[in-house]
């Protein structure tokens, strides 16, 4: 069997599995994976486990990871469909020794309590700031949209992001990378 | 020991918005969930839902789904103990009827767990679970509360071996009446009202779906890593249920990705075990977000009904509260939450005669079980609307008719005996109430004058409308709950505090953190918190009934004071002082202009003097349950050509005593309000007339986004409590009861149309507008 991706050849599947090549927190991966493998479900086999499952139907926002610089829901693409991008998951930020300024601000700012939807957050937050260095909050607002949380009622997270963009206008990391 | 600190109020540690200590790790994704670990050999757990609402089972047949490869084990009620039980994660005895099994012996609910499987994969289990031949005898349901309740309806539970249903017979599965009379009922009231309320159901939707994980250590315990808010109750249920004792089980609860009350039930960790018990195999149990809403855990609906009579004067004389709370298929929270809608709202305002007939009912509907406002958020929708219906009647304005009647510092209540969870109550006067100061900074906040002149001029089709509401909670379970700590001090200055208290995202571990450390004169940084590990940590009855700070926080205070007492001592050698003159602060002992780090006082109580270990442990059994006050503001639009709401403002401000952390507290009123717009104007569980839930994922069952949330605004009201720890009283559950009748109250006060069946949806909203005379 085999299938296509788009612009970056054709995937040859041995016995229902395909070996392929992603891009992952800026270090290329080899990966096996099955045909219907969800991208989701091969990042936390591989030990990505900051990527979280909610619904499995793209509506809660939690699996969100980087695909290419964009916010991309994990739990509805298949992983093949991954074979030659660029995936940044949040452990491709920071971690808390050093964490991201995105991340030290959805901290500081109170934004985080039980954390399932952050990951998602900080990230959709990061696609947003890499755009947009000096967001306004309603565009704060309409970048975190799609990422649901139930703890928050997400005053906090819409400080959070606002906090980040003066600390990445700050330190200079700010714009894309 | 300094006198001082038990009850001192120039804070260092608590009262500061201190970072929450896990908040970088779940940032950065590293702080791990239930299932965030590998185990080797894990097995995917897998459960069959009944498709009918109401049938016997008259024959199960596993034998080709036990043939499927991979799969290794098919478990049905045969195969498990017949232990009646709750899944009621509450003390013990649990005020709820034993009227469930880890799996079914008959179907009562479209969602009902009939049998689990355990195989390699989950395309195994799938395919086992489609091979289970189930024949089922469909019996008649009922879906109606109120038609549950009538002669010959279908009964949900024939079964003979449950315990404490009051009247299976009528489906009723608990019942409460009380009644306090100081003179005829109506006799005194100038208007009487007379009015019915119903709720709808709703979900929790907590981000992270139920998830157990169980597994046999080395040692052959059983292990079992869950998504709980009550691990002490879930090792004494499933210990229980599955006949093995209570110390061959360990349970962990790791970072938990939300409860609101869902996860206050013991519901997967006996299926997840029996099928780790019949496999010897480490399996998991991951719900999926359909599982969740129709098969976890809902909100109660209720029929309410209230007859209150009110004088011109505005005194209340009559309080007739009649509820009705569909309990679903099986008894969960059924005697509790039912008794809080009226023990946290009838005390609220004072009225000579007060009767509460209180009646939880089964349906073949998916299952009520604890969720944020317990009850509560149900009551004062009704209470919040009649409260503004008899303003009206007697042309008072609504928030000095409030003034006029809510309970003050000083006061009792004959409710607070009367009425307390699932049993009688305790008698307690009111110590701490910020309840003007909450009115007044609210109004102030909120502009309500101002807006109430501004919408005296208005024309065109989108109208605006202003409504309040005034609420209050309790602050644990008196006389029930209790909580336990202990602090261990390390040769460094820094502290081990072990407590059985449950951080299920509330941020409990670092607010008990600052208790402790303002105690120790140290910063949250020298304290390692470890809580929820039946094997390491203290008893705690868990995460429930806004019991933590209050409860767990004078649990970890007496600890550390304990800790404390023993540092002073021997810092007081080494400082050559008495015990009396030595204090603690920054991180060291001192004594008439001479210090010394907590470090030294450890190093020697290790290694050079009448050595021992620095430890405090204590426990705290609450006698009182303080309530936190709420008022809350709300202005909205109405479209009256679509039906539209929109809530244009909110503001709710709360007494809660002291903020131990004012950041997390206004974090936790922030999400029960959202939670409570969003209850208010969309949430609602759909039914398909054969009883399957038919909006079972966020795509159909709408809860608000930052695309949906207003402007809303959390304004903290400091008191003092003398019963809590540093003043605190609780914060978590008492801003989710506003919205609903803060926003009814509004959209009357824009259109002249009061809606009693929320949520207030435009289709509802023009229906009334058009029925309007």
């Amino acid at each position: 069997m085999t299938t296509k991706t788009r612009g970056r050849g054709t995937l040859k599947s041995v016995n229902g599995k395909f070996d392929i090549t992603v891009n992952i927190n800026g270090k290329d991966k080899p990966l096996q994976v099955s045909a219907g493998e969800y991208l989701l479900d091969a990042l936390r086999r591989e030990g990505y486990k900051g990527a979280k499952r909610g619904c499995d139907n793209g509506d809660c926002g939690t699996c969100t990871i980087l695909l290419d610089g964009k916010p991309a829901l994990s739990c509805m693409m298949f992983a093949a469909q991954a074979h030659g991008r660029k995936v940044v998951t949040i452990e491709g930020l920071g971690a808390p020794d050093r964490p991201h300024p995105i991340q030290s601000a959805f901290a500081e700012a109170g934004a985080v309590q039980c954390g399932f939807c952050i990951p998602g957050m900080v990230l959709a937050a990061k696609a947003l700031l890499d755009e947009n260095p000096d967001p306004d909050e309603a565009q704060a607002r309409r970048a975190l949209d799609g990422n649901l949380c139930r703890c928050t009622g997400y005053v906090k997270q819409i400080e959070a992001v606002l906090l980040a963009a003066k600390k990445l206008q700050t330190t200079g990391k700010g714009g894309k990378r | 020991m300094n006198p001082d600190v038990s009850d001192k109020r120039d804070f260092t540690v608590v009262n500061h918005r201190v970072e929450k200590i896990d908040a970088i790790a779940l940032a950065c994704g590293t702080a791990q969930f239930t299932d965030d670990i590998d185990i080797r050999g894990l097995l995917v757990g897998r459960v069959l839902y009944s498709p009918h609402a109401h049938a016997r089972i008259r024959k199960i047949d596993t034998r080709e789904a036990k043939k499927v490869p991979g799969v290794l084990a098919v478990l049905t009620h045969e195969d498990l103990p017949r232990v009646r039980h709750t899944t009621a994660g509450q003390g013990h005895p649990e005020p709820s009827p034993y009227d469930t099994l880890v799996l079914s012996e008959k179907a009562r609910y479209v969602g009902d767990r009939i049998a689990a499987v355990a195989a390699e994969t989950a395309e195994a289990a799938e395919e086992a679970l489609s091979k289970i031949k189930v024949d089922y005898e469909i019996l008649p349901p009922v879906f109606d509360t109120m038609e549950a309740m009538k002669e010959g309806a279908p009964v949900i539970h024939d079964e003979d071996d449950s315990k404490n249903i009051p009247d299976a017979g009528h489906n009723i599965c608990a019942k409460f009446d009380f009644e306090v009379k100081e003179s005829e009922w109506f006799s005194e009231a100038d208007v009487v009202i007379d009015q019915w309320y119903k709720t709808q159901w709703a979900q929790h939707c907590a981000l992270e779906p139920h998830v157990a994980i169980t597994y046999f250590d080395g040692e052959g315990r059983l292990v079992i890593r869950t998504s709980t808010q009550v691990p002490f109750h879930c090792r004494r249920i499933t210990a229980k249920v599955l006949r093995i004792p209570v110390k061959s089980i360990r349970v962990i609860k790791p970072r938990i990705g939300g409860g609101f009350g869902s996860k206050q039930e013991v519901l997967l960790e006996p299926v997840c075990a029996a099928l780790t018990l019949a496999t010897r195999r480490p399996v998991k149990i991951e719900l999926t977000r359909k599982e969740t809403f129709v098969s976890s855990r809902t909100r109660h609906p209720f029929v309410l009904r209230l007859k209150t009579g009110v004088k011109k004067d505005g005194a209340i004389t009559d309080a007739h509260m009649e509820v009705y709370c569909d309990n679903g298929a099986y008894g969960a929270h059924s005697l509790t939450v039912m008794m809080c809608s009226g023990s946290h709202t009838l005390p609220m305002y004072q009225a000579k005669n007060s009767r509460f007939i209180g009646r939880s009912v089964y349906t073949n509907l998916p299952v009520g079980g604890a969720y944020r406002g317990f009850g509560a958020t149900q009551g004062f929708f009704a209470w919040e609307s009649q409260m503004d219906m008899m303003a009206e009647r007697i042309g008072m304005d609504p928030i000095e008719f409030r003034r006029k009647n809510y309970i003050r510092s000083g006061e009792g209540s004959p409710v607070f005996k009367a009425m307390g969870e699932g049993r009688e109550g305790i008698e307690q006067k009111i110590a701490s109430c910020g309840m003007d100061e909450c009115i007044d900074q609210g109004m102030a906040a909120f502009g309500w004058h101002e807006r109430k002149e501004r919408n005296r001029q208005q024309s065109g089709p989108v109208r605006r409308g202003l409504g309040c509401a005034c609420l209050m909670q309790g602050s644990g379970i008196p006389e029930v709950d209790m909580a336990a700590a202990s602090i261990k001090m390390n040769e460094d200055g820094s502290f081990n505090l072990h407590m059985g208290a449950t951080d299920l995202g509330t941020g409990s571990d670092t607010v008990l953190a600052q208790i402790a450390a303002e105690v120790l004169g140290i910063t949250v940084k020298d304290i390692i918190v470890l809580s929820s590990d039946t094997d390491l940590t203290p008893f705690d009855v868990g995460a429930y009934a806004s019991s933590t700070t209050f409860i767990s926080g004078n649990a970890v205070k007496k600890a550390a004071l304990h800790a404390r007492e023993q540092i002073v001592k021997v810092a007081a050698k080494i400082l050559d002082a008495k015990p009396s003159e030595v204090d603690l602060m920054d991180g060291k002992a001192v004594a008439g202009g001479r210090s010394c780090l907590l470090s030294e006082v450890a190093h020697t109580a290790f290694y050079y003097h009448d050595q021992h270990q620095i430890m405090g442990v204590a426990s705290h059994y609450a006698q009182s349950s303080p309530p936190p006050f709420a008022a809350h503001f709300a202005e909205v639009s109405v479209d009256t050509e679509t039906g539209q709401v929109v809530v244009l403002d909110y503001v709710s401000t709360v007494d809660c005593g002291t903020a131990i952390n004012p950041t997390l507290a206004e974090g936790q009123n922030d999400g029960a309000v959202l939670n409570g717009l969003s209850y208010a104007l969309c949430e609602e569980m759909a039914f398909s007339p054969s009883g399957a839930m038919t909006n079972a994922s966020f795509r159909d069952y709408k809860i608000f986004s930052t695309a949906d949330a207003p402007p809303f605004k959390t304004i903290l009201i400091p008191t003092y409590e003398a019963d809590g720890p540093f003043g605190a009283k609780s914060v978590s559950e008492i801003g989710i009861n506003g919205p609903q009748p803060a926003i009814a109250n509004a959209i009357y006060d824009a259109v002249g149309v009061r809606l009693f069946a929320p949520p207030f949806t435009p289709e509802k909203v023009l229906k009334a507008l058009k029925a309007k005379p």
